[in-house]
């Protein structure tokens, strides 16, 4: 299936989940409202014309400092403000960012069937606890990829077996890829807990 | 020894109890590649459930690549896959191109491919030689380390560096290959021949080490594919799914090669479809070499022979342009192929993506305001805003980079999907139901890559 027709298979079967999707640079993009997320990916796994069998990662984006100029690297001396060069033109020009939104979990799935690819993604507007459905009764790939995206930015799992810490040390206090997190913020090591 | 199939318990002679019993096994331990923690719960010799508890390699690449231009992402991928560094270089530059919307000359997209192949070689090389090591087949090891050493030798030449290359750039490559590459590569590769030739002969029949790969850590296809496994270990279980082949990127839809599969997701058959792909490796890149397009001409027609780049610099100071408005530099003994003359053929024909040569660096005031326009902070390559994904083919399966652009000069998010986290993620339902001993070729075979996985 083509980028058009995966959209359009996806937005005929959920018509009321799919909030809005896009093919940018060969990448076919559906943005699904947040209850939609557990049955669309059902649907993409078990249908046989989708076939999408392989969940190939799961992460989230931080959106509330987009556009804001980039974080400061901790090692940049020069105060100096500087007028960038412009930015190179783009004839097919992406849509955005999901508004209002802070944080978006990105899902990338393929057919090793059908080969092809599709993400979705999952803007989350509650920006105090974000949650969202577990894919781990699908896939148990998504366990481990749920877990790492809790770690870094927080967003909760609902459903998920087993969510706790899997690359910071489980002592750690914070989300380390939410944009608010300083890049050079150090916590001490706490020893072991027993 | 005792005979005893997995998934049974053995017999137990009247009277005697057993109990469960907690071995941890790591941070540190001589058998693991890397730093990674495993609790495995016993019943006798048997392992009834494993916890793997990564995390202690985490150097936040995804955070400081937040923080840095997007060339400056650079060196920190080579410290992903640290065995096989051009591949990482290459996923994420094809990421920015993709982005950014360009395209890179065919040549660039050879040497690219190129390199890959030969460091994939030596990923399975070392992923091979250390498994065969753990259990007892030192001279394996030896032999193994000696042929990576001759491609690393390879790799030194081209790109300055063994491990920490950072050979890419976005929109081409630093240096072309040097004259002579080819026929390195023809002896390296013999020798590469030899030592798989060798190690086939000591391990392929051997009885014990037959006795340990066989029915040991089996995975189906269906059930690798659940846990987004890629790579040879896919592979090994029957599945066919390889980047190279199903999404073809770079020019790998030129090249000859086939995909080898195995039949029943074993350690064996992830050692022998880890031996074939060293030999389709080394097949692609004699293919490449032969189709690749011919680079430029060397030396400066003028005088006959290229300008040190010391040389220029003190030219240059001295205002003495006419002499080397023409010529050619020599960057470095170790970057022999960086001059202007190369650019062309290596690098996409964007001055606000690509850096100059240092010729035009030194020798024009346009190639001065280029350079620094692209390397000080808060200038550099200017992505558009958007999102892209590019999966590759790691050593150990698809390597995926998702880079997230908002204008800026550097990467809003750049999310790297590591291969070697999938299966790391699988661990537990491998091991479970095989012996404590089992444990050492099924660890080795997943290729744990603790700069990959922790990231």
């Amino acid at each position: 299936m083509n980028n058009s027709s995966l959209i359009e298979s996806v937005t005929k079967r959920f018509p009321d989940g799919v909030s809005a999707s896009h093919t940018y640079r060969g990448d076919a993009t559906v943005v699904l409202q947040l209850d939609a997320l557990l049955e669309t990916a059902r649907f993409l796994k078990e249908d046989p014309a989708m076939e999408m069998n392989f969940l190939v990662d799961v992460t989230a984006v931080d959106y509330s400092a987009f556009g804001k100029g980039s974080v400061p690297a901790f090692f940049s001396s020069s105060g100096v403000t500087v007028r960038p060069s412009p930015q190179i033109p783009d004839p097919d020009p992406w849509p955005g960012p999901p508004d209002k939104a802070r944080f978006a979990v990105v899902y990338h799935f393929y057919s090793m069937a059908k080969k092809h690819r599709l993400r979705l993604q999952v803007p989350i507007e509650d920006e105090t606890s974000p949650e969202v459905d577990s894919l781990t009764s699908l896939w148990p790939g998504a366990n481990w990829l749920e877990r790492e995206v809790w770690d870094m930015f927080g967003i909760v799992f609902r459903g998920h077996p087993d969510l706790k810490r899997i690359l910071m040390y489980q002592e750690f206090e914070g989300h380390p890829l939410r944009k608010d997190y300083p890049v050079a913020k150090r916590q001490p090591l706490i020893g072991p807990l027993n | 020894m005792t005979t005893h199939t997995p998934g049974t318990t053995p017999k137990q002679p009247a009277g005697l109890t057993t109990r469960e019993m907690m071995l941890n096994i790591g941070p540190a331990h001589p058998a693991m590649h890397g730093i990674v923690r495993l609790v495995t719960k016993l019943e006798g010799e048997e392992i009834k459930g494993a916890e793997v508890e990564i995390g202690y390699l985490h150097r936040g690449f995804e955070k400081m690549a937040e923080t840095v231009d997007y060339n400056g992402v650079m060196p920190y991928t080579d410290r992903l896959n640290y065995v096989s560094p051009l591949i990482n270089n290459m996923g994420y530059c094809m990421a920015m191109e993709k982005l950014l919307g360009i395209e890179v000359p065919e040549r660039c997209h050879y040497i690219r491919v190129i390199l890959s192949e030969v460091s994939r070689i030596g990923d399975h090389l070392t992923c091979v030689g250390a498994t065969a090591m753990e259990l007892g087949a030192f001279t394996v090891f030896l032999y193994m380390i000696k042929a990576r050493e001759y491609l690393w030798d390879l790799v030194e030449k081209v790109t300055g560096a063994r491990m920490t290359v950072s050979y890419c750039r976005v929109g081409g490559v630093k240096a072309d290959l040097q004259d002579d590459f080819a026929e390195l590569c023809v002896k390296a590769f013999m020798e590469t021949r030899k030592v798989l030739d060798e190690t086939h002969g000591l391990l392929t029949r051997n009885r014990i080490f037959t006795d340990r790969m066989n029915g040991t850590g089996v995975i189906s296809a269906e059930e690798a594919i659940s846990y987004g496994i890629t790579g040879p270990f896919l592979r090994a279980t029957g599945a066919e799914y390889d980047v190279r082949k199903d999404c073809p990127y770079a020019v790998y839809d030129r090249l000859p090669f086939d995909v080898p599969v195995g039949t029943r997701g074993d350690n064996m058959d992830r050692y022998l479809v880890r031996m074939e792909e060293m030999e389709q490796s080394m097949r692609i890149v004699e293919a490449a070499l032969r189709d690749i397009p011919p680079g430029p001409v060397l030396t400066n027609p003028e005088t006959g022979r290229p300008i040190p780049a010391a040389e220029m610099v003190d030219l240059a100071k001295v205002g003495n342009i006419d002499a080397i408005s023409g010529g050619c530099a020599v960057a470095g003994p170790t970057l022999e192929g960086s001059s202007r003359a190369q650019y062309p053929s290596i690098a996409a024909d964007q001055k606000q993506v690509f850096l100059p040569a240092k010729e035009d660096t030194y020798g024009n005031i346009e190639g001065l305001m280029q350079n620094f326009k692209l390397v000080m902070y808060g200038h550099g390559v200017r992505a558009p805003k958007g999102e892209v994904y590019f999966p590759v083919e790691g050593a150990n399966g698809e390597l995926g980079f998702y880079v997230v652009s908002d204008g800026g000069s550097g990467p809003y998010r750049l999310r790297c999907r590591p291969p070697c986290f999938a299966i790391m993620s699988a661990l537990p339902t491998l091991l479970e139901g095989d012996m404590i001993s089992d444990l050492i070729p099924t660890f080795g075979s997943v290729n744990m890559i603790g700069g990959e996985l922790d990231r």
